[in-house]
């Protein structure tokens, strides 16, 4: 039996060594239109601010792949052929499988701009981006970027390590807001600005303008302000990438349909991580999970339902984690999910770089924002899971603390705080 | 349809890589930050004067000139260079630079490094400019003239401070390095530089007590050439240091790693670790990760293990029979292990290449107390490296910057534990990772190490309660 894999980012690779792990005869092929070997796509910031050579960000030596006896083929594929078995390749080759799995990942949006496609104006996601950037910034003097968000943050930082004059243009009254609380959000503005980058809040991209060269020269705002810029970084968040199977019998809404052991629409081909939409009946919406960790997940459980067993997934306490320029964050639970009846505690170190939330409705705790603090992940989930509350989860803190030793605790303080605020919110309550 | 801009990308990533790109507009230097570059350069065209001139030989002036301008230019440039930014990890452009990523540059300090070993060790009578340079200081410590060690000492522990200042700008959100960073500067002046020389001054046997067996062979060797001529010392405080240096081998070693693992040595006390951790931290990014790096690391580490453990035997053989059992070989493995392994190995290699190989060759590759060490911490310790959860994303800084070659992400994204014996626990990777997956840990028990403990408190009770031996569900 031939798999064929196409993608190969973290969650066709995840995918290819879970089956390989459970069927050691199975033929694995891997494609990529991208790269050779599979690297770490949140390790393109690194590549270009010289941390780390690209090498380095390929989780396996090279040797890896043929003890493994994994497949790579790099091309691009072109069309599928769901009837006939056969994928096609740019370039005029064919490829037969017998089963396939679609882990095309994302694109970046495009929200039809005026002057979108100039020469200068690019989004992250892949190398090719990666390489386009090199071209791009030669010579220029401004950059703008529109759209806020992570992938934003870090195409800042990027350019910034190269002393390119950065102005972020984003619609939201504070940084991703539409995320993040707005205490958090403030906290991303002020080191936005302290790093000495521009931050346009409330404002919309309205055009992008030639200059007399072709290439971008200046963005213009809805309120009618012309920024002058060499350089305009689009990162209005990414979409599933379905390029590849639209007119095809697999079907598409916003993502690949698939169920929750990741079947399309048709035998045999099955789709998971970035591009999969996991349709959840009886829940309303559909699931679109677009971080590496749901997809290496993700990748897992298809892995496991290609090598014949019953599998199913189920997502589990929702987490994440990021780093915003040198501040760190991390999310457990639900943050930001507007649940009936949830009540908020908040406390933020006076230097505006330590800040820790908890959410808690009268289930107990229901989630939890860090910043500049690094706690357990397993504390947190098992807190969360376990429906502790609020006293429980304050009186246990310390357990969870993951900075590195000698750091300066914050619990204590922590503790005092949010207990009063605690007291407060219940005397209100049961006034009400 | 697949976009055009796909299509038509043919750029090799593998063959080519990413080279440096272009840079922006820019940040002109400060004149604080020329000035103190052009004070630097004073001092090194100074040092070459007085150096080869003889002039202002032997007087403090000539000495504040040369050594005095450049470790203050140096410091200044390094805190002017942090100073202007916001605590955090910088590493930009270290991949790009010149000096540290195998550039000219770095092959020129390579060769400089290497040449002044070589001089040291085989021809110092062509140092003896540098040496007068230093008498001043040897006058005071030491009560008498320099000789080309106490330059050597004095121009080691300039390098462990200046740049340890450095790592304490770099590193000053991160109290873990400032702490173990302080403690290897400390070490470096008072028990491996001041105090040697001033044993010297008091007619005391010179003794260095952050250093014994097996990395400072000698302390357990028997005869003249080993603690013979610290137990013939007409001052008596030489046996009491012959046992001092045997309880560091013996029970404090085992000891200290089962609390705290190889770091309380490695990265807190040694001084080649101390070097490797200041001088050596801006190439810490060039060990080698190959799958053949590590198997080379594991035969030839233990092998000198094995090699010094053997001549010590023999050499205590030879002397408990009161003749050489053994023909002339224990001496000469001696001498061998001395010219080999201490001189070009730990050395020359060790340190010269730092530019080359990164900074820690000789820790990974040679170091019998760090194999030592390794094993303790490897079978019998408390300490280990905690992973966070899933939360790793596979970026790799944590396997670039590992010092001894570690690929820290194959265990990190796994979610597993890293226990591993040649992990010094300078912390860097913890440091460096940019979704705070990885916290280096002293556990309640060495039993639960490879897996991690997510309650600690509960651990130490059900520890208490159960005994050491608490079985752990190993995590897919
Ligand atoms: C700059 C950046 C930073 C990020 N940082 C984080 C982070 O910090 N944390 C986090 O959780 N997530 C992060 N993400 C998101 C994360 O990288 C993705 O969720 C994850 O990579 C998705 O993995 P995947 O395997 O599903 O898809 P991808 O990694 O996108 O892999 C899909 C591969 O398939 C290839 N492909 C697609 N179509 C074809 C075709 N027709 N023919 C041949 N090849 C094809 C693509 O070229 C690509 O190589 C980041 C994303 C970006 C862009
Ligand atoms: S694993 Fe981490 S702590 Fe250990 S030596 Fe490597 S970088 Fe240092
Ligand atoms: S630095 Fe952190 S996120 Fe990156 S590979 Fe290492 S452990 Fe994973």
């Amino acid at each position: 039996m031939h798999t064929v894999i196409l993608g190969n980012g973290i969650t066709g690779v995840s995918a290819a060594l879970r089956l390989r792990t459970l069927d050691p005869q199975r033929e694995i092929t891997l494609i990529s239109g991208e790269s050779d070997y599979h690297y770490s796509r949140p390790a393109l910031m690194y590549i270009f601010m010289g941390h780390m050579r690209y090498q380095d960000t390929k989780p396996y030596p090279d040797s890896f792949w043929d003890q493994q006896r994994l497949r790579r083929v790099r091309g691009w594929v072109v069309g599928i052929d769901a009837q006939a078995r056969r994928l096609h390749m740019h370039g005029g080759e064919s490829m037969a499988f017998d089963q396939l799995l679609l882990a095309t990942g994302s694109k970046s949006n495009k929200f039809g701009w005026p002057g979108q496609d100039l020469p200068g104006v690019q989004g992250l996601y892949d190398l090719m981006d990666l390489r386009l950037l090199y071209e791009n910034i030669r010579g220029v003097e401004q950059a703008v970027i529109v759209g806020g968000g992570l992938i934003g943050i870090e195409l800042g930082e990027m350019l910034h390590s190269r002393h390119v004059p950065v102005t972020f243009v984003v619609r939201e009254a504070s940084y991703w807001d539409n995320v993040l609380p707005a205490e958090e959000s403030a906290m991303l503005n002020r080191i936005i600005r302290d790093a000495g980058m521009g931050l346009r809040l409330q404002t919309n991209l309205q055009e992008i303008h030639a200059g007399a060269d072709g290439r971008v020269a200046a963005i213009e705002t809805d309120d009618g302000e012309r920024i002058d810029c060499q350089f305009v970084g689009l990162t209005p968040g990414v979409s599933p990438n379905v390029e590849v199977v639209r007119d095809t019998a697999i079907e598409v809404g916003r993502g690949i349909l698939v169920d929750d052991s990741f079947h399309t629409t048709v035998d045999g081909i099955y789709a998971a991580g970035d591009c999969a939409e996991i349709v959840t009946p009886g829940e309303g919406r559909n699931l679109l999970q677009q971080v590496w960790y749901t997809g290496k997940a993700q990748g897992r459980v298809v892995g496991e339902v290609m090598a014949g067993r019953d599998a199913h997934y189920r997502p589990g306490t929702w987490y994440n984690s990021a780093k915003f320029l040198d501040l760190e964050y991390q999310t457990y639970g639900q943050v930001g999910f507007h649940l009936p009846g949830e009540k908020h505690l908040f406390w933020e170190h006076s230097d505006h770089r330590h800040a820790l939330r908890i959410v808690y409705t009268d289930r107990g705790v229901v989630g939890m924002n860090l910043m500049g603090l690094r706690y357990r992940h397993r504390s947190c989930e098992r807190w969360i899971e376990e429906g502790r509350d609020v006293d429980y989860v304050l009186d246990h803190l310390e357990e969870a603390n993951f900075d590195p030793e000698f750091f300066r605790r914050h619990e204590v303080e922590i503790r005092g705080v949010l207990r009063g605020q605690y007291r407060d919110q219940r005397a209100r309550g049961a006034a009400a | 349809m697949i976009e055009s801009r796909a299509l038509d990308y043919s750029f090799d990533e593998e063959a080519l890589g990413f080279e440096a790109p272009p840079r922006g507009a820019g940040v002109a230097r400060t004149l604080g930050q020329g000035l103190a570059v052009a004070a630097m350069a004073a001092g090194f065209l100074a040092l070459v004067v007085v150096w080869a001139s003889g002039w202002m030989r032997g007087s403090w002036l000539g000495l504040f000139l040369s050594l005095g301008l450049i470790a203050t230019g140096g410091t200044a440039t390094f805190y002017l260079r942090f100073a202007g930014t916001v605590p955090g990890i910088r590493h930009d452009g270290v991949v790009f630079g010149s000096a540290t990523g195998r550039g000219w540059i770095g092959w020129g300090l390579g060769l400089v490094i290497t040449g002044f070993y070589i001089l040291l060790y085989w021809f110092p009578q062509t140092l003896e400019g540098g040496v007068h340079l230093v008498d001043p200081l040897s006058q005071i410590l030491a009560g008498k003239g320099a000789d080309h060690w106490f330059l050597y000492g004095l121009l080691y522990t300039l390098a462990v401070w200046v740049f340890g200042l450095r790592m304490f700008m770099k590193y000053r959100h991160n109290r873990y390095q400032q702490v173990r960073t302080a403690s290897v500067m400390i070490v470096q002046l008072g028990l491996s530089f001041v105090l040697p020389n001033l044993l010297k001054a008091f007619h005391q046997p010179e003794f260095y007590f952050s250093y014994f067996w097996p990395l400072k062979w000698s302390y357990l060797w028997p005869g003249d050439f080993g603690i013979g001529w610290l137990v013939h010392h007409p001052s008596r405080v030489g046996l009491w240091m012959v046992i001092f240096g045997a309880g560091m081998s013996f029970v404090a070693t085992p000891v200290l790693t089962y609390f705290f693992g190889k770091r309380w040595y490695c990265s807190w006390v040694c001084g080649c670790g101390g070097l490797a951790e200041t001088l050596g931290d801006p190439w810490r990014q060039l060990s080698s990760k190959s799958p053949r790096a590590w198997r080379l690391e594991r035969v030839s580490i233990y092998s000198v293990l094995v090699i010094i453990v053997v001549t010590t035997v023999l050499l205590w053989i030879d002397y408990a029979a009161g003749h050489p059992v053994f023909g002339a070989a224990a001496p000469l493995l001696a001498k061998w292990y001395g010219f080999f392994i201490g001189a070009i190995f730990a050395g020359v290699i060790g340190v010269g290449f730092y530019p080359i190989l990164g900074s820690r060759v000789w820790c990974r590759f040679g170091c019998p107390q760090a194999a030592v060490l390794g094993l303790w911490q490897k079978l019998f310790s408390r300490f280990r490296i905690t992973t966070n959860g899933d939360q790793c994303m596979s970026c790799g800084n944590c396997s670039a910057f590992c010092e001894m070659g570690i690929d820290v992400r194959s265990y990190a994204e796994r979610g597993e534990n890293i226990v591993r014996a040649s992990c010094v626990g300078c912390g860097i990777c913890a440091a460096v990772c940019p979704r705070g997956v990885l916290k280096l840990e002293n556990g309640t028990t060495h039993a639960d190490r490879f897996y991690g403990a997510d309650r600690p408190l509960d651990l130490l009770i059900s520890s208490a309660l159960r005994g050491p031996d608490i079985p752990f569900e190993r995590r897919d």
